[in-house]
């Protein structure tokens, strides 16, 4: 089943086009990653799902509805999550106020205090945090809070935006294990990147973007062998 | 001891020469004083409480705040009079008058609170800061101007004697006075700012606040509704407001059209002085702005409280700008 499809979208700031003709599908429990530089318009793109940015030409569709035009609040009620860059912890509410927001439109106690726990279970840290202030934790932490505080409204779709930002090497693979892992347990995802190998070691498919277009589409596998990619992504020579 | 007491009686020299009171005297107003200064703290920690929500989410002053407040105050006054019979009898058993002249005042600018923010600030939510204010500014002279009209320029006097009974008007504990209505303006302060931080602390909606007031971006990623959220935050702040306008008359006997300029300013004092945006912040704030000024009063002389509030602000946004418990905004790199 088709989750999200973009479909001819143009997005523009003030006069200035940042999105051009973008062309996306998802399907259901697929990993895709959308690759670009930046300033590319990954972002933006991300921006435009969530309804945060409105096209000016073409579509979003949801699960076969269109959502371009809705506010945020209903996108993100129709099954749509994001873990935004930087991951953006509330910095004062306690990691257990952080997880139950992420919850915020869901009436079904016991399916929260389920999803609850299967977020402990990825992440036992976080469990051992949850007094703690957002603003206490260290990077990787915060990573982890972010997406399972993405995971509590149990989504449809879960975005990503660079996850890779800001974390130490070690850490950075440690977040993709992690992501191919609830992606594994039936969660699809779209991530958003700039480090193309971690990327595409973990993912389905991969569009890369260029100054707001996208200028390949393929397997992950095919990406990584592609020569344009290996020159201008890839850093393999 | 000797030291403070020759110090204590130069300095009564100095400001009260033209009353020549005795050190013992001062000493004896001291816990009179305090008693004072938190009821009027109370009050100007409620109205410091509107001032720190909206700020928290907007980062914009509601000058308009203080305008909620006389309607608050106004409201009181309207219930209690409508509820007074020619000769001056009450309609309803006293208490019962309190609780409903104070939950009018809440409801009538709550629902105020709501109606400045719907049509004077949200059409402006994306314009420059200035623009806010002014259309801040604009509400006040409107709101200001509504009550002249509708009530005229004079004072309008609480007949708050025949409320409650003889007996329980005043108490005395040693040599200080507490009237009934004291007590109930701390009561009343007091347990709407516990019922206020529960809600703010405790349920869902509160927590939405908080994150709304955190981050207002990652709150809608969150399925948070923020216009809802700050249609909230107005309609708490601004009944708080009301709420504290119904106790002034209550406990002064007195409302005009003119009271909301100052009780603004002080509710803003103790909102800076306990740090702009933290509710703790404008409690803390509030109770001691208005038992500095009691204290004021009494060492030095009535004439100088308002002196001595502004004389706080002006040295809380030089030396500590955040106040007590506000947080230092870190810089945007």
């Amino acid at each position: 089943m088709r989750i999200l499809e973009l479909i001819d979208v143009d997005v523009f700031y003030g006069k200035i086009q940042a999105l051009e003709d973008i062309q996306v599908h998802i399907e259901e429990k697929e990993l895709v990653c959308l690759l670009g530089g930046n300033a590319s318009g990954k972002s933006t793109t991300l921006k435009t799902i969530l309804g945060v940015v409105k096209p000016a030409r073409g579509r979003v569709e949801f699960m076969g509805d269109k959502i371009s035009g809705l506010p945020t609040g209903k996108i993100v009620q129709r099954g749509v999550s994001i873990v935004p860059e930087n991951r953006r912890i509330f910095p004062r509410l306690t990691v257990l106020e952080n997880l139950e927001l992420g919850a915020y439109l869901r009436n079904d106690p016991r399916g929260i205090s389920q999803d609850m726990e299967r977020v402990f279970n990825l992440f036992p840290r976080i469990k051992e945090r949850l007094k703690q202030y957002g603003a206490t934790l260290s990077g990787g932490e915060q990573q982890m809070l972010a997406m399972g505080r993405a995971l509590m409204s149990r989504p449809k779709l879960l975005l990503m935006d660079e996850p890779s930002m800001g974390l130490a090497p070690v850490l950075v693979e440690n977040s993709f294990e992690i992501i191919q892992r609830v992606n594994r347990e039936g969660v699809t995802i779209f991530v958003v990147e700039q480090n193309a190998n971690m990327a595409l070691s973990i993912a389905d498919r991969g569009y890369v973007l260029q100054l707001g277009k996208i200028v390949l589409h393929d397997k992950a596998e095919n990406l990584l062998n592609n020569e344009m990619m290996k020159k201008a992504y890839l850093a393999t020579g | 001891m000797g030291k403070i007491r020759d110090w204590f009686s130069y300095l009564s020299h100095f400001v009260y020469a033209e009353k020549l009171e005795s050190m013992d005297q001062i000493l004896q107003q001291i816990p009179q004083q305090l008693i004072n200064g938190v009821t009027v703290g109370g009050v100007y920690a409620l109205i410091a409480i509107g001032y720190t929500m909206v700020y928290g989410i907007l980062f914009m002053l509601n000058f308009a705040h203080g305008e909620v407040y006389m309607i608050g105050g106004f409201t009181g006054w309207w219930v209690l009079h409508l509820l007074t019979n020619s000769s001056g009898g009450l309609l309803l058993n006293g208490f019962i008058v309190i609780i409903l002249m104070i939950l009018f005042a809440m409801a009538l600018t709550g629902a105020l609170g709501m109606g400045i923010e719907r049509f004077a600030y949200r059409p402006l939510r994306n314009a420059p800061r200035m623009n806010l204010l002014l259309s801040a500014l604009g509400v006040t002279i409107v709101l200001r101007n509504l009550v002249l009209n509708l009530q005229g320029a004079k004072i309008r006097f609480f007949h708050t004697s025949a409320l409650i009974p003889k007996s329980i008007q005043v108490f005395h504990i040693g040599g200080t006075v507490i009237s009934f209505m004291r007590l109930l303006v701390i009561g009343v302060s007091i347990g709407l700012m516990a019922i206020l931080t529960w809600f703010v602390k405790e349920t869902k909606m509160g927590k939405a606040m908080r994150a709304t007031a955190q981050d207002t971006e990652a709150a809608t990623f969150m399925g948070i509704d923020v216009n809802r959220i700050i249609l909230l935050t107005f309609l708490i702040g601004s009944a708080l407001g009301g709420a504290a306008g119904a106790l002034v008359g209550l406990l002064f006997t007195q409302v005009d059209y003119y009271v909301g300029y100052v009780a603004g300013l002080k509710g803003f004092t103790a909102a800076v002085l306990g740090g702009i945006g933290s509710i703790p912040g404008a409690m803390v704030g509030g109770f001691i702005l208005g038992i500095v000024e009691s204290l004021a009063t009494t060492l030095i002389s009535s004439t100088y409280k308002d002196v001595v509030s502004f004389i706080i602000l002006i040295l809380v946004l030089l030396i500590r700008p955040w106040g007590i418990l506000g947080e230092k905004a870190p810089e945007k790199v």
